[in-house]
């Protein structure tokens, strides 16, 4: 039996990942997209090890997927969300994970409003750390199922023109895309308002659309991101209805693509703002395989963190 | 330098799969409802040479499938990094059927073990058959096969090495053992 290269003791971001890692993760991620077909969706790999899903902010589709990865891999979970827990009693992110250390858990996955939330985290405890998501910083899982629904589809993932249209700014998701998809050697662009654009994006590599045709022209798949609705408030963008006329990617706009295009969002959708309905439920669409993608994707990385899982009868230098 | 002795050449191997062949057929009922199932890696190659043969003398192809065992073994736990996962392909239903489990060599029985349990997360056949090319002794758990290509007694550092031509590029197999030191 060959030993795959290893991935460490966490999963905090794709910037720091080797091509090579990452490869190892989406290829371990094809054979577990099978356990999820079978009758009985459940294998027993993780078995005895426990594993926290810690939940800072909202999420819908990345906690339930990380709960299906983690179930179909026999592991026991618990999941926390900052209300209704001591989180919300002003408990300190540290001791939160501190406690449930000393209840010997194995893993924690952690969804934070604050970048660089996941990489304190897991420099403080012992257990492998996976980042949901940290603030603007990254979306490691997010990317590397984007990264693996690109390749299904394209069948490479090298000299593949990708543009990511819509609030770069804030968004986790275009960096871990950005890092991810440059390293295993495709091409990628940004497209969307100047105000939602940050300065100096193209010092990570990517080439910068200001008109959503000339990334159409150009891009084998779009990215979509999600429109946040209060950024409105804060004066991004002057109306909904305005970014949808300039920005919204639409049938007719994909029209004029000279080949095929497809369509990619991580999710939730604003039907009508950032997407419109017919792209999104149409032949374009590869957004519902990314989220089928997701959960397969997770199963790789939890399955190859659990490798350098802690060992507990060993007593820990120091308890930081 | 390990001293090698081949225990099959490329015919002898032909001649051990032509009679685990008409093995099968005959502890199968004719065939009917079967399903072949060779474990990863060299299993799978097995089986559907096997296949081929049965298809030959029988007419109607058996059905074909692979399993790979890593995430059902007993020692994931101990081992450092993670062994790589192989592909998994089963027919969606085995309720009722015959499987039999091909493998290139049984030693151990733990990958047989691990290949029962997972099995039995794919449905419930009328039985299950255990049919390898090569048992060389070993066991560690009450396991035995049903059909055997060849039987070499063996000493623990031994390593028995399958070839086949789909991967390797011949037909043997053969023996290792360590040199003296």
């Amino acid at each position: 039996m060959t030993a795959a290269p290893s991935l460490g003791k966490d999963l905090i971001t794709l910037e720091e990942l080797s091509a090579d890692q990452i490869r190892l993760i989406l290829d371990t991620a094809e054979p577990f997209k099978e356990v999820s077909e079978r009758p009985i969706k459940k294998t027993p790999a993780l078995r005895g090890k426990t594993i926290v899903n810690l939940f800072f902010e909202d999420s819908t589709r990345t906690r339930i997927s990380f709960e299906f990865a983690e179930k179909r891999l026999s592991a026991d979970t618990v999941s926390i969300s900052s209300s209704g827990s001591s989180v919300s009693k002003g408990e300190t992110l540290v001791d939160t994970a501190r406690n449930l250390e000393a209840m010997r858990i194995d893993m924690v996955v952690i969804r934070h409003p604050n970048s660089g939330a996941a990489r304190f985290l897991a420099d403080r405890i012992r257990s492998n750390v996976v980042n949901a998501g940290d603030g603007k910083h990254e979306h490691p899982t997010q990317g590397l199922l984007d990264i693996l629904t690109l390749r299904d589809h394209f069948g490479r993932i090298e000299g593949l023109k990708l543009c990511i249209v819509g609030d770069v700014l804030h968004s986790r998701v275009a960096r871990s895309n950005i890092w991810g998809l440059r390293k295993l050697g495709a091409e990628v662009a940004v497209c969307g308002p100047k105000t939602l654009l940050p300065r100096g994006i193209e010092e990570l590599g990517v080439t910068v659309f200001p008109r959503i045709e000339d990334a159409i022209q150009w891009a084998d798949a779009l990215n979509v991101l999600r429109l946040q609705l209060e950024r409105m408030q804060s004066g991004f963008i002057p109306s909904l209805r305005e970014y949808n006329r300039v920005f919204g990617v639409s049938r007719e706009r994909l029209a004029r693509a000279p080949g095929e295009i497809m369509v990619l969002h991580p999710g939730p959708m604003n039907r009508g703002v950032e997407i419109d309905s017919d792209v999104a439920d149409g032949p374009h669409s590869l957004i519902l395989k990314q989220v089928t993608n997701g959960v397969a994707v997770r199963m790789a990385v939890l399955y190859l963190l659990a490798g350098g899982a802690p060992d507990w009868r060993v007593p820990a230098g120091d308890e930081r | 330098m390990p001293l090698a002795t081949r225990l099959l050449d490329a015919a002898a191997l032909s001649h051990a799969l032509d009679r685990m062949a008409a093995e099968v057929v005959a502890r199968s009922e004719g065939g009917q409802g079967l399903v072949l199932v060779g474990i990863q890696r060299r299993g799978v190659e097995l089986a559907e040479r096997l296949a081929g043969l049965i298809t030959a003398t029988q007419g109607h192809p058996p059905t074909l499938g692979k399993l790979d065992i890593t995430l059902y073994r007993d020692d994931l736990q101990a081992i450092g990094p993670r062994p790589v996962v192989g592909e998994t392909s089963l027919p969606p239903d085995l309720d009722g059927t015959i499987v039999v489990i091909v493998d290139d060599v049984l030693y151990t029985g733990r990958t047989i073990r691990a290949a029962l349990d997972e099995l039995a997360d794919f449905g419930r056949p009328r039985r299950i058959l255990l049919c390898v090319l090569v048992d060389r002794g070993g066991r560690e758990l009450p396991i035995q096969a049903d059909i055997v290509g060849t039987v070499v007694p063996t000493e623990p550092g031994d390593h028995v090495n399958v070839r086949v031509s789909e991967l390797d590029g011949e037909d043997a197999v053969d023996l290792l053992r360590p040199g003296a030191a």
